[in-house]
This record gives structure tokens, sequence and C-alpha cells, in this order.
């Protein structure tokens, strides 16, 4: 497929896959180029190894960025992206490696120490170890903060909210209670491979329910199921009389009283 | 003498003057934001800084998980609010290089030149904000007059001064009148370099800016590269790395301007490389009104930019598409890209993981203040406290992109 878009257009990807596979030689476990970006991944702890070859043999001398991406489907959940550019050759790699919780990163601030805070970021966010990284501390949550707020089940909202206390006279934390739930809609259509029953359809294979044997009826007021209190109300009530007559009494648009009944003047 | 004191201090007699640490910030008007730094001092010579970011962190990349690729724009403009249209500038290429989609030509053309507009407008507050950290007033009040003419422009573009949110997927979102264009070339010709050189003949050969600013905060070339340096940074520092000329995108490959370089890597050369920039910036705008085509100023895939208005009233289809794309969005291929552009801070990017669906699955944002800051530490040490605050003012921080 041509390209067509206007995105930084680099160095030409050609043969840099090959020629950087080759000379990561077992470090990689898989390599690919799509969308013109070149991803490596190699083994997680070969890494400082690997951006070490790339950096000093292959010129990507700038650690532009370290992304975390959370999969938690996959036994290994976590990626940490490494962002590689080369000044000289203007070209730029992605370089990967898996992690999961309790699995250490080597740390590459040994390489560079941009790395530093990069890493923290990434073990703020998603609490992924680096191993050897010798500021491992939060920075961009809350001081004392818990959790890891970028991981796929952590909640949008977070667990606590906090506000100025007037009692107090400090900014206190308290679970945070929503007004309204968060509304997340879902916008896969049920004709591409939505992986959910739509609501309804669960009834297509349940199985039939029984027939009844003495159709339900309501003739008595006992027969409503509304229990025995409304019953005995039921059976005491009298029905409502007529409304009270007003200024002759005849309730607009009824028929005129025959002169063979009795007038309601007669009766006063 | 025996059983004194082994440890002495040389200046006075008995008593051992021990470093005191003290916060910079969090609300510090040359902290440039909400930013603390714990300083360990000896006297006023700074030993340590350790910085503490994340006070405006408001989770901004997992709320874009949320969100449609086209709900998610608008956070980009309140990353670094000094320069809006610049952030937006990354994401939209990023979706658009995962969508292979094409833009026309005006739009490629609308946004070179807003993109510069903005970084003349993020170039006026920093500059104006560095000189009055070292103690000049009057230069950032004109500056700042620049800074206002810049966000009417994006006003008459957009509507919105600062949080535009107009560069779009696919182009820009509304086409500018010809009145605006016109405008902007009478403002480049005339208002922008007289207020502008006004301002600069104040500050850049003055005698207390230069002894606040030249050889202060020296970084050498390997050190910059190191750390992570892009921007001004890099390119005061002596290496002419400029991402429009050497990785160009829209139509920066047509444009004809020149990359400043420092020679000393001092806090000054970073202002004169910015001060210089602001010209080349003039220059690039020039060109893009003298070649701007017509035609229209987004892609006509229905699939991606919603249709005009009018052709809503009339085309069933339109309607439809208008109603898709405003509710569910599109759906971009799933992959992954690294888009950087040259933001006028430095190298802004985005990391966009997309699973196929209509919202993006992760949307890693590459701030350009982080890894600077974190030279903080370094690049003051040995410095005196006052230092400090022109070092910060030379990074060019702003908070709302540092911390995301």
């Amino acid at each position: 497929m041509p390209v067509v878009h206007s995105a930084p257009k680099y160095a030409s990807n050609e043969g840099v896959l090959d020629a950087l596979s080759a000379a990561l030689g077992d470090m990689v476990v898989a390599a690919r180029e799509e969308f013109g970006e070149i991803v490596i991944t190699v083994a997680r702890d070969r890494i400082e190894d690997a951006l070490r070859e790339l950096r000093d043999n292959h010129e990507y001398q700038q650690l532009m960025e370290i992304a975390g991406v959370d999969f938690p489907a996959r036994a290994e959940r976590f990626e940490v992206v490494y962002m590689l550019l080369s000044l000289t050759r203007n070209h730029r790699i992605i370089v990967k490696v898996t992690a999961a919780e309790d699995t250490p990163v080597p740390t590459v601030t040994t390489l560079w120490p941009v790395a530093g805070w990069l890493e923290r970021e990434v073990f703020d966010l998603y609490g992924v170890i680096f191993a050897g990284n010798q500021d491992l501390r939060r920075i961009l949550t809350d001081y004392g903060f818990e959790g890891h707020p970028f991981r796929k089940d952590f909640p949008l909202t977070g667990y606590v909210e906090l506000r100025y206390s007037e009692e107090d006279k400090r900014v206190v934390y308290e679970p945070v209670e929503l007004a309204q739930d968060l509304r997340s809609f879902d916008f896969m259509s049920p004709w591409e491979g939505a992986d959910y029953v739509l609501p309804g359809d669960e009834k297509v294979d349940a199985p039939a329910p029984p027939p009844v044997a003495e159709p339900k009826t309501t003739e008595k007021p006992s027969q409503t199921g509304a229990g025995d209190k409304a019953n005995a109300l039921a059976a005491d009530k009298q029905s409502a009389g007529a409304p009270a007559a007003k200024d002759g009494g005849a309730a607009a648009g009824a028929p005129a009283p025959t002169d063979s009944r009795p007038k309601p003047e007669d009766k006063a | 003498m025996s059983g004194f004191a082994l440890e002495q201090s040389p200046t006075t007699g008995d008593e051992v003057i021990t470093n005191y640490t003290i916060n910079f910030g969090p609300q510090h008007p040359a902290a440039h934001g909400v930013l603390r730094m714990v300083m360990e001092l000896d006297g006023e010579i700074i030993e340590r800084i350790d910085p503490h970011v994340g006070l405006l962190h408001r989770g901004t990349e997992k709320l874009i998980e949320h969100k449609t690729y086209l709900q998610a724009l608008p956070y980009f403009d309140r990353l670094d609010y000094c320069s809006p249209l610049a952030m937006e500038h990354s994401y939209v290429l990023a979706i658009e290089k995962l969508l292979n989609l094409e833009v026309p030509l005006r739009a490629q053309y609308l946004r070179v030149l807003f993109a510069e507009l903005t970084r003349i407008c993020n170039h006026m507050l920093n500059m104006g904000s560095h000189v009055m950290d070292v103690g000049a007033m009057t230069p950032n009040l004109w500056l700042f007059e620049i800074r206002e003419d810049c966000l009417n422009f994006f006003e008459r573009a957009s509507g919105a001064r600062m949080h535009a949110a107009w560069y779009r997927p696919g182009g820009v979102h509304q086409d500018v009148p010809l009145k605006l264009l016109t405008d902007i070339a009478d403002w480049l010709d005339t208002r922008l370099p007289r207020l502008f050189e006004d301002a600069m003949s104040l500050v850049v050969d003055n005698r207390i800016f230069k002894q606040r600013n030249v050889d202060i905060a020296v970084v050498s070339k390997e050190d910059a590269v190191r750390w992570g340096f892009s921007g001004p940074m890099i390119r005061a520092a002596g290496i002419a790395w400029d991402i429009r000329k050497s990785q160009p995108y829209d139509v920066y490959d047509r444009m004809d301007f020149e990359i400043p370089v420092g020679t000393n890597s001092d806090c000054y050369d970073r202002f004169m490389v910015r001060v210089e920039e602001v010209r080349q910036s003039a220059r690039i705008m020039k060109q893009c009104l003298a070649e701007m085509p017509e035609g229209p100023i987004a892609s006509l895939d229905r699939k991606v930019v919603p249709p005009k208005r009018g052709e809503m009233k009339a085309s069933m289809e339109a309607l439809i598409h208008h109603f898709k794309l405003y509710t569910e969005g599109f759906h971009v291929p799933a992959g992954e890209v690294y888009v950087a552009t040259e933001s006028p801070k430095g190298e802004f990017g985005v990391y966009l993981v997309s699973d196929g669906s209509n919202k993006p699955y992760r949307c890693k944002i590459r701030p350009t203040a982080f890894s600077h800051l974190q030279a903080m530490d370094f690049m003051s040490k040995g410095h005196m406290l006052p230092d400090a605050t022109a070092i910060l003012g030379a990074i060019d921080v702003v908070f709302g992109e540092c911390d995301r």
C-alpha cells in the first residue's frame, strides 16, 4: 500500500529490520515492520544488552521514551516499550519486552541517565519493577498513593477522592462516590462479532416454561394476589356515592329528569 | 589541642555549617506552574535538586483510553496549554499514520501555518517569563502583546483562544476566511517584527541578562544526547537537530528555513535559539501564505471526516455518516505507531496503540519537559540558588504537559 499520510518521514526502513535482527541474534523474540514502524521484541533479561548493542553499534543514540502497555489477558501482561532515535541515521525504532507483575525488567539507566524517570513513570503507573534502578519512587501520582492507576483493571474514577474538610481544616480522602455511574458505551456492532449475548437473546436457547394447569383469573379481589390486607379493604369498600349535587343536581350533559320521577327539590 | 573537633568549618570558627534543604515551589512564581523542587543548599550553592513532578497529573492518557479518537483530541490542547495546536499535531498525525489517510494540501499548509503561529505564541510566553525570572519586566509586557495577537488569530480560526481543537484527523476543522490570512500576512510584515525586535533590543545585549544567563548550566553535546534532550535544548548544545527538517511532516519539506544552533550550550544560547526560531517561524508562515492552494481543508474520506452541515440537509448518506462519526466514531486498524513532531519545546511524541476499535487502546504521550526537567539536577549542580530560575526558564517547562 503506498504511503499517503503526512506523518514524519525519516530514513528508509529498507533492510534495517534484517540487519538489526541479525545483529541482535538470539536476543530477538519477534521482529516485524508494520505501519512503517520497526518493532523488535527482545528477551526481557537481555534488554540492556540489546539496547547497548543498538546504541553503540547501530547509532541509536537517544532513548526518547519508555511506555508501558497493559494487556491483562496475557500471561505476562505488561509490555515495556522503548523508543529509540538515531540522530545520525535519522531513524527510529521501537524495542519492547514483556513483563509480569513479579518479573523485574533490567534497568537501562546504565546506558542512558534519562531512563531513570521514564522507568519510574512506568513503575508508578503500571507496577513494573525495574531491577537496578536506584531511585524507583513514584513520580506522577500523589504522595502515599496506592495501586497502579494505568492498569486496565484500575477504574477510571479511582478508589478515593479528596476534598477540603472545613471541620478538620485539612484535605481528607474519602471513598469515591458517584452521583451517576460512569457510563461506558459499547460501540461494537452485533454484526461484527460482539462476543456477548445481546439483551433478550438469552431467551432463545432457554427451555420453554411448563404449561399452566389452571389459567389465572381475577374475578374476585382475593384473586388479584394483592395480599390479605388489600382483600379485607376491598371487602369493606363501598362503591363511592354519586357526586354531591350542585345547584339542581344534574351533571352537565345528563338528560333532564322526566316528569314521572320525583324532582330533587320535591325531596328536600 | 588534642580532642579538638576534626571537622572544621573553614569560615566560622567553632561552628559547623551543615547543608540545608528548602522547598522551591510548588507555589513559586518562577516554578512555571506546580513544580516542587527539594533543594539541598550549601549556603547559596545548589548541591542537589530533587524535582517532584506530578502535582498536575490528571491521568490524561487513561482518560483518552475511554474516549473515541475524536473525543480524545481536546485533551491534547490541555497538555501544553501554551502551544495547544502543536500538541494536537502529533496526535492527528499518529491517527493518520495508522489509517494511512491522505490530507489535502491546503489542510497541510494550514496546519503548518498555525503550528508556526503556535511556536511564536509559545516562545513569547517562554521568553517573556524567562526575562522576568531574571529581573526584567518590560520585555514581558511587550511580548505578551504579540501573544495576544496570536491568540486572537486562533480565535478567528477556531473560535477558541487557547483550546482550539482545530486539527482533526484528516485535516482541520474549518476553513479560515481570506481576511484572516491577509491579516496574518500584514501582522507578520509590520506588527510582529516591530514589537519583537523592540523587545529583543532590550534583552539580548543587556548586561544584567547576560550576567544571569551566560555560562549558566552548560551541557555538553554528549550529555544532551544522553539525557534525551530535544528542541531548543539540543540545538543550543550545538546539534542541528530539528524534526521539521530531518523528518518532515505535512508540508515542512517544501519550506525554506534555517535551524539556529548554539555554540556555548548555556541558558543564553537556549534563549537566543528561541529568538531566532521566532524569526524563522515568521519566514515559514510567509511561505505558507504565499503558496497555500485552494481546495478542501479535510480529507474527503467520509468514514473518517464528517460531511459538511449543508450536505447533511440534502443527503441521507451524509446524515448517516455524521451520526455514525459523532456517536461511534471511526475505527482505526490494529497496530502501533510512534509519531513525534517538533513542538515549540522539543520532541512531542505520541505512541498510539490501537486494537482495531473506535477507542485508542493506549496513548502514551511523550512530553518534552519530562526529560529536560530530569536533567535539572545535574545542570544546576554548583550553581547559585537564583540561577535555578534561569535554568528552569530556559528549559521552557509547562506542567500540563510534563505531568499529563
